[in-house]
């Protein structure tokens, strides 16, 4: 029989408040091979730890039973404890009484007695453990970072200036993202673009990174240190090694498109670069709307290009590449306010979006600068915000607060009243939210020296009369109803998760919540890892993000690319699945199932009847195996194991249990 | 009068949330009060205490002051609020909860929708339908206002659009039955 | 096509150009209704303020007697009579409700019947081409306000379209060669149940009914209801005192203008008995001629 240590820890009074920790430890000593069993306050501190380690030498132990948080927490600590007393760290079991047990029970004989149960289990299980050894795996010093707005960009930058070569995809036909299309930002009203495109530029030209637009990502294979991404680099129809970026063929294009980069208030040609400082700065054909891609006529681009650079017969490209960390910075997209019937959103043409106002300030923007609204070029004077329009509303689906919007919308009352002192701004809130650096003082001036005139309520419904829209709220402080014949409205439209980013997800197999924003590994303390190793996250894909906030965690996830890339290899996990050729029939299900590829199909020679044979069986690439156990709950004949986790020893401990 | 004694109002009138979330299904601590019922309120103008008000009152335990409030009767149960309201609160299924309290409380302050419903009522108990002529000719006696509506009778009355006797179903011992029932189960008057 | 009917009590008295209007077109296009046996008054709009139970049984004891006549779906001409019917039908798929519900109206109530608004019987059952095919005499050049009320399109679990920006009628009025005009007070309440009650609050929302229908350029207004359509007949010589403006809006159910698009006779409809004059717009309309 091996010898067993018990310890169980009281958290503090996280446990012990609601687990009789001496009991359970004094019951404790009663389970087959358990030679020593205590108690301690904090079994994680540095007291505790050594007080493992000496029972370990003094009584000799095999193995040893920890009694505490979950795993999720402690459990490296314990191992590396083991470890140093000279033990295999995995003949370690971490028990958890607190997560499962204490945190959500009241009662606490009940929860003595769940205690000693979950205990009971496992010193079964660690009876049956065995010493494990991890091996290495190689680092491939590369990294992906998808998405080329403000924070992939940084991120991009970051990785590429810690000395690793980065390739910064966007989908889009340019890098700049969201950030390109706002005008100032906030509190400083530094032009956007004045800060943005110095990074673009940066990343163009850094030797580190490579640049690839109009890209998407279309499967991922392989695990951290190694994935295998297949990129479909789409059609341009520009042979960009030839093209000049000199603009003749635009120019000629007879097709008006309405702007997706001008919020639809503008437009573009067929051929086209979205806007004047974008990165890469030659033109793409969409064909979509190309009248020679569509039926064949046209081909004037073709004739005026004076290098040649227009191919009709460019095709998608599927190229496969080999990463060792990926940065995830898809972004967001702006909710769709269509939702607001009640405010005539997508149907009256002057109830616009923030994105909206931002292209009708931008001096690049379709009306030069100039304030006038989309629905006959006047220039509006009474001018009604809407916040929270898409945030803050659960019969919209839209339960969380957009974060950027109170303040975005300040920005744009200052900036309205500086450019026309006549205007007057009326803004519908419910809260004000400003917690970033120099925000509130922001907000304040608004109301102070811009002339804003804040309104505590929710507008219920917009609608027009003439030229004029009718907006109705109530001032909930002053409890009476109120109406303003506005000039414009403007919906502060919240941030909604891309619309594919589900797909994405799937297939760089990452979590995402219910609304569809990526899930970090830990709300706190992992805020921008993935559940997925060697998978980071950056901006607003995570969560409605301002440019401040997205910047800092584009620079963090860097950090944690960056450090992934310098290590010279890669511990495999020891706790693999292992199969027993002598039960595997080869049927294949395991394989089939696999999410790592991480199973082959061998033949082996064998002896049967006095006669050689050859027989299919499973065979698993130890490297590759990530420990998921999915194999084991695939396999008919019982043949698969995961080590740690062995059918063995999930039968030890349920007969424990049963055993009470 | 002095302030609001708050952490009393809102201790003794816990019950009476709870009431409302368990038989009307109208949970008041949904209400972030950001007033899109009151704004699109087309009878707001007619109340003293806006809808979101009238939830705010609820929330802070005057409940006595709610059941007995004017603007109850002054919703006209169209609806809007409750079709955009951003919490799902349901502020028209609550108007109408403080509309069934008073009438068990005995708090009804218009008199005139208290003396409606009961017509209204009685002539689908008695006759199984509601005798329009009969139901408003007794309203105009009872509450006093003889002449409303009269200059509009002869008109009515020549097009054909007032009978001027009841119209009554076969079964009308189904309709005491169904009154008679309600009753048994749910107590009070209907 | 076979429905049953159930007409509410309005239809033999304030609504009764409804009734008349809707069996002539019924009769014309081929629709079988046929009245539920000694339906009762839905409990509209009393019953729901004083007892729950109340207004869920007074419908219920309709739904039984539709369905121990096999009726499967039940056309429902009147919008407060639809509000309570499909209440109480999506009250009774709840198991324990059903049960009470059936031991108050001493009934066997399954809620297999569905209830329908006419308009929709009509908007959305009959065939475009079939609709726009038995036009004789098309509505070109009359400007009509669809006017939907509350009741048609709230709350969410009874709504037959948005109740925001519904278009069910517009896009019926339209096949009857009608010019639908955009307007922003569809589905705003015009106060119908608070006429008699508490009439200057009322007439205030009927007013502002008027008003954005006549400044949308309506020539008059179609509605799905009685209690409006009486409301917004009834008192549109004070809604024009309130407001100080003159409207002379005619008020038409929705199949009253169906009927003169059909061909039928303006008396037939009940056309002739409407507070404001209805008659002399339609005869003078290009439809007419």
């Amino acid at each position: 029989m091996k010898r067993i240590g018990v310890f169980v820890c009281h958290c503090g009074s996280n446990i012990a408040n609601t687990v009789h920790c001496e009991k359970v430890a004094q019951v404790a000593k009663d389970f087959p091979g358990v030679v020593l069993s205590t108690d301690y306050k904090y079994m994680c501190s540095e007291p505790g730890q050594v007080m493992i380690q000496e029972a370990i030498r003094e009584h000799n132990l095999d193995g040893y039973v920890v009694a505490a948080c979950s795993p999720r927490m402690h459990e490296p600590t314990f191992r590396k404890c083991a470890a140093r007393a000279g033990m295999n760290p995995y003949m370690v079991e971490q028990v958890n009484i607190r997560e499962q047990c204490s945190w959500v029970h009241a009662d606490k004989e009940k929860g003595t007695e769940k205690s000693i149960d979950l205990l009971r289990m496992g010193v079964a299980k660690v009876v049956k453990n065995e010493p494990l050894y991890s091996t290495t795996i190689p680092v491939t010093k590369r990294s992906l970072v998808i998405g080329g707005g403000i924070a992939g960009i940084q991120a991009a930058l970051d990785i590429a200036n810690a000395g690793y070569p980065v390739t910064l995809l966007d989908r889009e036909h340019t890098i700049g993202g969201r950030m390109a299309q706002v005008d100032k930002t906030f509190p400083t009203l530094d032009c956007s673009a004045c800060i943005l495109t110095p990074k673009m530029v940066e990343a163009a030209q850094h030797p580190n990174i490579e640049l690839m637009t109009y890209a998407e990502v279309e499967a991922v294979d392989g695990f951290v240190g190694n994935f295998d991404v297949t990129i479909r680099k789409k059609a341009r129809y520009v042979d960009f090694d030839k093209c000049t970026g000199c603009g003749a063929c635009t120019e000629k294009c007879p097709k008006k498109v309405p702007s997706e980069f001008e919020m639809e208030l503008g437009v573009r040609k067929a051929i086209y670069t979205p806007f004047p400082q974008a990165v890469p700065n030659k033109p793409i054909i969409d064909a979509n709307h190309c009248r020679y891609l569509l039926d064949g006529k046209c081909g004037i681009c073709k004739k005026v290009c004076p290098t040649g650079a227009v191919d009709y017969e460019q095709k998608d490209e599927l190229i496969m590449e080999r990463f060792g960390a990926i940065v995830v910075a898809t972004g967001f997209e702006q909710f769709d306010i269509s939702a607001y019937e009640e405010y005539g959103a997508g149907k009256i043409p002057d109830v616009i979006t923030g994105l909206h106002l931002e292209r009708l300030m931008n001096a690049s923007g379709p009306t030069a600068g100039k304030i006038k609204r989309p629905s006959d070029g006047k220039v509006p004077e009474k001018i009604v915000f809407v916040k929270c329009v898409g945030s803050r509303d659960e019969a919209k689906g839209r339960p969380y607060c957009s974060k950027a919007c109170c303040m975005y919308v300040a920005k744009h009352a200052t900036l309205l009243k500086e450019k026309m002192p006549n205007s007057k701004s009326y803004i519908f809130y419910m809260d004000v939210r400003t917690p970033g650096k120099n925000y509130e003082e922001f907000y304040a001036r608004t109301q102070n020296e811009y002339d804003a005139q804040y309104i505590r309520g929710r507008v219920s419904k917009i609608f027009q009369v003439g030229d004029k829209l009718i907006v109705r709220g109530e001032d909930s402080l002053l409890g009476r109803p109120v109406e303003i014949e506005a000039d414009l409205v403007v919906l502060a439209a919240g941030m909604d998760p891309r619309s594919d980013a589900k797909d994405l997800a799937r297939t760089l197999g990452i979590s995402y919540d219910q609304h569809g924003w990526f899930t970090e590994a830990h709300p706190k303390l992992q805020p921008v890892e993935t559940h997925t190793a060697g998978i980071y996250l950056a901006g607003a894909c995570q969560g409605p993000k301002d440019i401040p906030d997205s910047v800092a965690q584009a620079s963090a996830a860097a950090v944690k690319a960056a450090g992934l890339l310098s290590k010279p290899e890669l511990t495999s996990e020891a706790m693999t699945a292992l199969c027993d050729e002598a039960i595997c029939s080869g049927c294949g299900l395991c394989q089939s199932i696999c999410p790592y590829k991480s199973i082959e199909i061998k033949s082996v020679n064998e002896r049967y009847h006095g006669q050689m044979r050859q027989r299919r069986v499973s065979n698993v690439n130890q490297g590759l195996c990530q420990g998921c156990g999915a194999c084991t709950v695939a396999c008919p004949s019982g043949a698969m194991n995961l080590k740690g986790f062995t059918n063995d020893q999930i039968l030890a401990e349920v007969d424990a249990l049963c055993q009470r | 009068m002095g302030p609001i004694q708050l952490s009393m109002t809102v201790a003794s009138s816990q019950d009476f949330r709870d009431r409302l979330k368990k038989e009307y299904g109208v949970d008041v601590s949904l209400c972030y009060q950001c007033g899109k019922c009151s704004a699109g309120c087309p009878a707001a103008f007619a109340m003293e205490h806006t809808v979101r008000q009238m939830l705010r009152m609820v929330q802070s335990g005057l409940v006595q002051e709610s059941l007995s409030s004017y603007s109850i009767w002054s919703c006209a149960g169209c609806e809007t609020c409750s079709t955009r309201c951003p919490r799902q609160v349901d502020p028209a299924k609550f108007m109408e909860a403080l509309r069934i309290e008073a009438k068990k409380a005995g708090l009804v302050a218009d008199k005139n929708a208290d003396l409606f419903n009961d017509l209204f009522l009685n002539s689908v108990k008695d006759t199984g339908r509601l005798h329009e002529v009969g139901m408003i000719a007794r309203f105009n006696i009872l509450s006093g206002q003889l002449f409303k509506d009269a200059e509009h009778a002869p008109g009515l009355f020549t097009q054909g659009k007032l009978s001027i006797l009841p119209h009554k179903i076969k079964n009308t011992e189904a309709m005491a039955k169904i009154f008679a029932n309600v009753q048994k189960k749910r107590g009070g008057k209907s | 096509m076979k429905y049953g009917l159930y007409p509410g009590c309005s239809l033999n008295g304030t609504g009764i150009e409804y009734g008349l209007s809707t069996k002539a077109v019924a009769q014309k296009l081929g629709i079988d209704f046929v009245e539920i046996p000694d339906w009762n008054c839905c409990g509209a709009s009393s019953a729901h303020n004083r007892n729950h139970l109340l207004s869920v049984a007074l419908p219920a004891r309709n739904l039984a007697l539709a369905e121990q006549h096999g009726i499967d779906q039940i056309a429902v001409p009147c919008a407060a009579c639809y509000q309570r019917m499909k209440a109480a039908e999506v009250a009774l798929r709840d198991e324990a409700t059903r049960q009470e519900v059936g031991e108050v109206i001493e009934m066997n109530v399954e809620g297999k019947s569905r209830t329908r608004a006419l308009v929709e019987v009509f908007a959305n059952d009959l065939d475009a081409d079939f609709l726009s095919s038995v036009v004789v005499r098309p509505l070109s050049g009359l400007k009509v306000a669809s006017y939907y009320g509350c009741l048609l399109v709230k709350p969410a679990q009874v709504a037959i379209d948005s109740p925001e920006n519904p278009m069910i009628m517009d896009k019926l009025m339209a096949a009857l060669g009608a010019t639908p005009v955009e307007w922003s007070y569809k589905t705003e309440c015009c106060g119908g149940s608070l006429a008699i009650t508490r009439p200057e609050a009322s007439l205030g929302m009927t007013a502002n009914v008027l008003k954005y229908a006549k400044l949308a350029g309506a020539d008059c207004i179609v509605t799905p209801c009685p209690l409006c359509t009486s409301n917004l007949d009834m008192r549109q010589k004070a809604a024009e005192g309130l407001l100080g403006m003159e409207l002379g809006l005619p008020i038409y159910y929705f199949t009253e203008l169906m009927g003169v698009a059909l061909g039928l006779e303006m008396s037939q409809l009940g056309l002739t008995k409407h507070f404001v004059e209805a008659t002399s717009l339609l005869k003078n309309s290009p439809a007419a001629q």
